[in-house]
């Protein structure tokens, strides 16, 4: 089940209440990808039957966006900015660290399915530069030997 | 120290958002419901040109013409987009002002409406920033139970929604009607132009963009007056106050709002910390990644518009980013070009194929495997992008190229001629 009964009616009745259904793709994508983690196939032609698209219309959108995932993604997505900013203060070095601690290279998931390791272009963070974000938290000011215990962190968070 | 009266950030304190009750204390919505009460739609945008305020996004466009263009005294469904796709890396003001004070944009946003005859705004927000968006929505529902907005505000007859846009990434969502086919929920390539915007924008009609800086201007235009707003700019052709971002190589980063026209040299000293741990200044973007470098010899030039056009740059969104005297620029000109080639949408050969040329230029200089050759063929670059791509993306990519031959051509030959980059050890 990628949405339940209750959160497609909900959507349905949205989208034949705006003047402009199409409008509402993003939202309809996220509402999936918050379900799920990601956007599957599957979850791609939900969105056009919600929606009284084509699953290619869905398509077209979902795949031009990098924070719609249609690949399966860790529990958590590491965003680490490699912006200007941030690579000025130390970015290339974070994103070495992280590739270590995790045992994985970029773009890749942890054996466990915890992290999903992503570059990213600027998060808007620059005075608080070198910065990462992992799920919906910001890190700022982000130092090498910081990382371990934010990793622990955000495993810990996950499992309680 | 050089300081001035904040209009902006006037409700500001780090890790505090203000909403209606604190932004009204220090005189919030008075120039909605000055402009509702004692003025018509054409005088608020008279004096929105008198200002001189211009575009705080990045182009700086003058606002005031902008929206003499607009069809506002035609009846029909009309549009005004706030673009807050803040996405130029070093450009973090907008997300600063949402997370202090968001009635402020939405103060604004219904002014322009109420001059521009429009009924339906809609914020654009990335995807970043989901606070931003949670304040918004929250100053929403606040104001519309206070009667600043949804149907006849203020007793006034005027009626006004504003939808809050929550995007999903991509810097080209930033260009403006790549941002219309984003909120149409199309595939965000931009579109062609003509037809602008102002004829045929959102659902093909007649549609007002502004960054959420531009708008938050407004309301203090509004109440303080045109000739009032202009005085506060330091140059004389310069108005109003603006939301600089400092970062880089500082020693105290920040986002601070100071006259517009301030020197160079005085706000990386006075409010930057100075540069880093005590090394000396080499450059720096005066506006986002998309402007040229401006080096040691322009510290005392003032950023403002026309000042910075004068020297080869511009001064785009205010984000000024500062590189040491240890930074290889044609490493940190590789960083800003990787960033425009993973970002082009691919719509266009000049951007899509182009970009990527260029980046693999650079990376063979700085490997130290460049030629003479190389050098001239990203000189040729220049021409070859500029002006022949759909949008500005692929022009705004190659500014720090072109600010990269202009200052440093001796350290990039350096790399040539040594087979190496001369500054790493």
């Amino acid at each position: 089940m990628l949405l339940s009964e209750k959160q497609i009616t909900q959507l349905k009745r949205r989208v034949r209440e705006t003047p402009h259904p199409r409008e509402m793709i993003l939202d309809v994508l996220h509402a999936i990808q918050d379900a799920n983690g990601w956007v599957s196939d599957e979850g791609v032609e939900l969105a056009a039957i919600i929606l009284g698209l084509s699953p290619l219309q869905v398509e077209e959108v979902a795949t031009f966006y990098d924070k719609i995932y249609r690949r399966p993604v860790g529990r958590k997505v590491i965003h680490i900015c490699d912006s200007i900013c941030c690579w000025s203060r130390g970015s290339e070095a974070l994103m070495q660290r992280l590739q270590q601690l995790l045992g994985i290279a970029a773009g890749e998931t942890t054996i466990d399915g915890m992290f999903t390791l992503l570059p990213t272009c600027c998060l808007g963070a620059c005075a608080d530069a070198p910065a990462l974000r992992i799920g919906k938290t910001l890190y700022g000011k982000v130092a090498i030997e910081q990382l371990e215990a934010i990793l622990d962190g955000e495993r810990t968070e996950v499992s309680s | 120290m050089r300081t001035c009266e904040p209009l902006l950030f006037k409700n500001r304190r780090i890790g505090e958002t203000v909403f209606l009750e604190g932004y009204r204390r220090t005189g919030g919505y008075q120039g909605l419901e000055k402009a509702l009460r004692d003025m018509t739609p054409a005088s608020v945008r008279e004096e929105v040109k008198a200002s001189g305020l211009r575009g705080r996004g990045g182009a700086g466009f003058s606002t005031g013409l902008k929206w003499s263009f607009f069809p506002s005294d035609d009846p029909g469904e009309k549009y005004l987009v706030c673009n807050g796709d803040e996405m130029e890396p070093g450009t973090f003001k907008d997300r600063q002002l949402l997370l202090a004070d968001p009635h402020h944009l939405l103060e604004g946003v219904l002014i322009a409406c109420y001059a521009l005859g429009i009924g339906t705004a809609y914020i654009f927000l990335r995807d970043a920033y989901r606070q931003c968006a949670a304040n918004l929505e929250h100053a929403m529902d606040e104001a519309r139970e206070a009667g600043l907005l949804g149907d006849n505000i203020l007793g006034s007859g005027f009626s006004c929604e504003v939808h809050v846009h929550r995007s999903a990434g991509r810097y080209i969502c930033g260009e403006e009607t790549a941002l219309l086919n984003s909120l149409e929920g199309l595939r965000p390539n931009p579109r062609s132009k003509p037809p602008f915007p102002a004829v045929k924008g959102l659902f093909g009609k007649p549609t007002a963009l502004n960054n959420i800086e531009t708008l938050a201007n407004v309301p203090h235009i509004i109440t303080g007056g045109a000739a009032w707003y202009k005085s506060l700019a330091l140059t004389e052709k310069g108005s109003g106050t603006k939301l600089y971002g400092l970062a880089g190589h500082l020693e105290t980063p920040c986002c601070v709002e100071l006259p517009l026209g301030m020197p160079l040299g005085e706000l990386i000293r006075d409010f930057g910390g100075g540069v880093w741990q005590q090394r000396s200044f080499k450059a720096c973007l005066p506006g986002g990644a998309s402007t040229p470098y401006l080096t040691a010899e322009h510290l005392d030039v003032a950023l403002d518009y026309e000042t910075l056009e004068q020297v080869g740059t511009r001064l785009g969104t205010g984000g000024v980013v500062v590189f040491d005297d240890r930074t290889c620029m044609v490493a940190a000109t590789l960083n800003l070009l990787r960033f425009f080639a993973r970002e082009s949408c691919g719509w266009c050969t000049p951007c899509r194929d182009g970009l990527p040329l260029v980046c693999w230029l650079l990376e063979r200089i700085e490997l130290g495997q460049g030629t003479r050759e190389d050098m001239t063929m990203l000189q040729e670059q220049l021409r070859y992008i500029n002006g022949r791509s759909f949008c500005a993306l692929a022009l705004g990519a190659m500014g720090p190229v072109d600010g990269l031959l202009r200052h440093f051509a001796e350290e990039v030959e350096d790399h040539i001629r040594l087979g190496r980059c001369p500054l790493q050890a």
